[in-house]
């Protein structure tokens, strides 16, 4: 019907394509490059030898990486389900108070328009074991204060902080689409369920998390991906020089990467840095593979 | 018999306000939780230095009792040192850089969003599908695979030079890597992809170029979408951290979160102004946070169709 007009299709995407090869296309195929050099100088561009396990090898065998990669996936295991599970709850909720429904969804969408760095910070005072608002709550209960972020805070404590920060944060963007889901569920379901006199509960695990679940696949790929690449919500608690309460004990993965940032010009680093991103790459991709797959069975379409 | 069946009803109602109450109450918590760091970030820097560090912490505080001078602090100048005779906290000079890089990279994500959307959504070619597949496939590659590498090419360009960069050096090294966006090419995608063929037939006849076709049909057709990508790319700048701190050689170069962090401890002593860092966090947060409330419905509109869509 319509003849193909190839070169001028070319045209209007020459500027994307000319961008994304220099920065997209170029960096990822060298990142699996470089990381096959043994010895390479980025500035230079030489290298000693090429094997294509060395650099895998030396990072596996890190035991910062490892940490990094217990902690980052501490972060994604438990923040994920957490907030989602949260975020459905609260979206259900407000969809039984239409009048005042905007006026919260205004405020729960607040921490998606903030500065990490800055909202660390708040979250690193409101932590301070002395002079923040947190022991003081846990106070009104009869908890005595938790050093959370101090030198000598305790492994659990610095990765709960961490965990609500990232809870925190994470929750605007899925309140806000569950909603809109919810929205888009025909309204006959729940007349039908409201004339079996279906409780609540049932109401919820029948009709609504069913027909949410593509949503729901969807939500969490996407956070896992996100929370895989942790590192703003670590800077903002604890500076991008200590990562941790004690040095790098919330260190991620991709902050095991950008260590390697000011060693540019040192032999092999960028090496190095190409091969833990690689990783983050593969296991990002897995994850998301095994989601799709696992909940295949249970996604009603 | 009327007993049972007005004590049911009774019942039925007190279950019901219940569970309004328990509804509401949840609601309220969550809103609260929601709430408290921006209000212990904003009392906070309205506190003295002895205020911020009295035990237990003052949780209230009349407005009379506001002090602003943790603000003026963060004006006042350097006395000595590498920074001497810049402010404490730059926050103008910060605030500047980001908007302009802001603009900057805007700009240019619209231009090469529109153009390959439109390419996408209306022409014909071949390798169409193939090619934005690969395009999407990108968007699960994680970024950080690709930084370092960037850094050695922007390296390359020029743009990165401990001894003589320059400010355009700068923006042209915070902007050129980020003017494309798979995901907005995506979204406005869908949305022109909406627009009746018919429409097009008829600019054809007319003798239409397919440019002033986009021009003068497409683009406005396609304007609320269009305005939520610009809102929401403008916002990205704020939050990049880790490129801008890499690339930028010199401490005016900076954007508004590399500032932030420990530029409020003591080297010396090892002691934080807490009032000072809250008070800069104040600073930081705000203006996003008027940006929002000036565009509250597209940013929520855009932001909640991202979800749907994808």
């Amino acid at each position: 019907m319509e003849k193909k007009n190839n070169l001028r299709a070319w045209l209007y995407l020459a500027p994307l394509l000319i961008l994304m090869a220099v920065f997209t296309f170029y960096p990822l195929i060298n990142a699996f490059i470089v990381s096959s050099y043994k010895g390479y100088l980025p500035l230079s561009g030489t290298a000693d030898e090429i094997d294509f396990f060395y650099n895998f090898g030396v990072i596996l065998k890190n035991p910062l990486f490892k940490k990094a990669v217990i902690n980052t996936f501490i972060i994604a295991g438990v923040s994920v389900p957490v907030s989602i599970l949260l975020s459905l709850l609260i979206a259900v909720s407000l969809k039984s108070i239409p009048k005042l429904k905007g006026f919260f969804q205004t405020i729960y969408f607040l921490p998606y328009v903030t500065n990490t760095i800055a909202i660390g910070m708040a979250f690193a005072f409101m932590f301070h074991e002395d002079y923040g608002v947190i022991n003081l709550i846990l106070g009104w209960f009869g908890i005595s204060p938790v050093n959370w972020l101090g030198g000598t805070a305790s492994y659990a404590a610095q990765m709960i902080a961490l965990l609500i920060l990232t809870i925190w944060n994470g929750l605007a963007f899925k309140i806000l689409v569950f909603t809109s889901g919810l929205e888009n569920i025909d309204k006959q379901y729940y007349d039908a369920a409201k004339i079996d006199s279906a409780s609540k509960w049932t109401v919820f695990k029948r009709i609504t998390v069913p027909l949410l679940s593509p949503l729901i696949l969807y939500i969490s790929i996407t956070s896992v991906i996100g929370a895989l690449k942790a590192y703003n919500s670590v800077v903002g608690l604890f500076g991008d020089v200590k990562l941790g309460a004690q040095n790098n004990s919330m260190i991620t993965i991709v902050a095991f990467v950008y260590q390697y940032k000011d060693g540019y010009t040192d032999k092999g680093y960028i090496s190095y840095a190409a091969a833990a991103s690689i990783i983050l790459f593969f296991i990002t991709a897995v994850i998301s593979i095994l989601q799709t797959v696992v909940s295949k069975k249970r996604v009603h379409y | 018999m009327a007993d049972i069946y007005v004590s049911n009803v009774k019942a039925y109602k007190a279950k019901k306000i219940a569970s309004n109450v328990l509804l509401y109450a949840f609601l309220v918590i969550v809103a609260l939780t929601i709430l408290l760091p921006f209000y212990w970030m904003i009392l906070s820097s309205l506190k003295s230095t002895v205020q911020i560090e009295q035990v237990p912490p003052i949780l209230l505080m009349a407005p009379s009792d506001w002090k602003i001078t943790n603000y003026t602090d963060l004006f006042v100048l350097v006395q000595s040192g590498q920074r001497a005779g810049e402010p404490l906290f730059p926050f103008f000079t910060y605030m500047k850089n980001t908007v302009v890089v802001s603009i900057i990279t805007t700009i240019g994500t619209t231009i090469t969003t529109v153009l390959a959307a439109f390419a996408f959504a209306r022409l014909n070619f071949k390798g169409r599908d193939i090619l934005f597949a690969i395009l999407l496939g990108t968007m699960m590659v994680p970024g950080e695979i690709f930084i370092l590498t960037n850094f050695v090419t922007v390296y390359r360009l020029g743009w990165y030079s401990i001894s003589n960069q320059t400010y355009l050096d700068v923006l042209l090294a915070m902007t050129i890597p980020f003017m494309t966006s798979v995901f907005y090419i995506f979204y406005l995608r869908q949305t022109f992809k909406q627009i009746p063929n018919e429409l097009y037939y008829a600019a054809k006849v007319d003798g239409t170029t397919d440019f002033k076709y986009l021009l003068k049909v497409m683009i406005p057709i396609a304007l609320p979408t269009i305005i939520t990508i610009i809102i929401l790319n403008s916002m990205g700048a704020w939050s990049a951290y880790i490129w801008p701190a890499l690339i930028s050689c010199k401490d005016e170069y900076r954007l508004v979160s590399n500032g932030l962090r420990g530029a409020f401890t003591d080297t010396s002593t090892g002691r934080t102004d807490y009032g000072q860092q809250m008070a800069a966090s104040v600073l930081v947060t705000l203006p996003l946070l008027i940006l929002f409330f000036a565009f509250r419905k597209q940013i929520m509109r855009g932001v909640s169709r991202s979800g749907i869509k994808g």
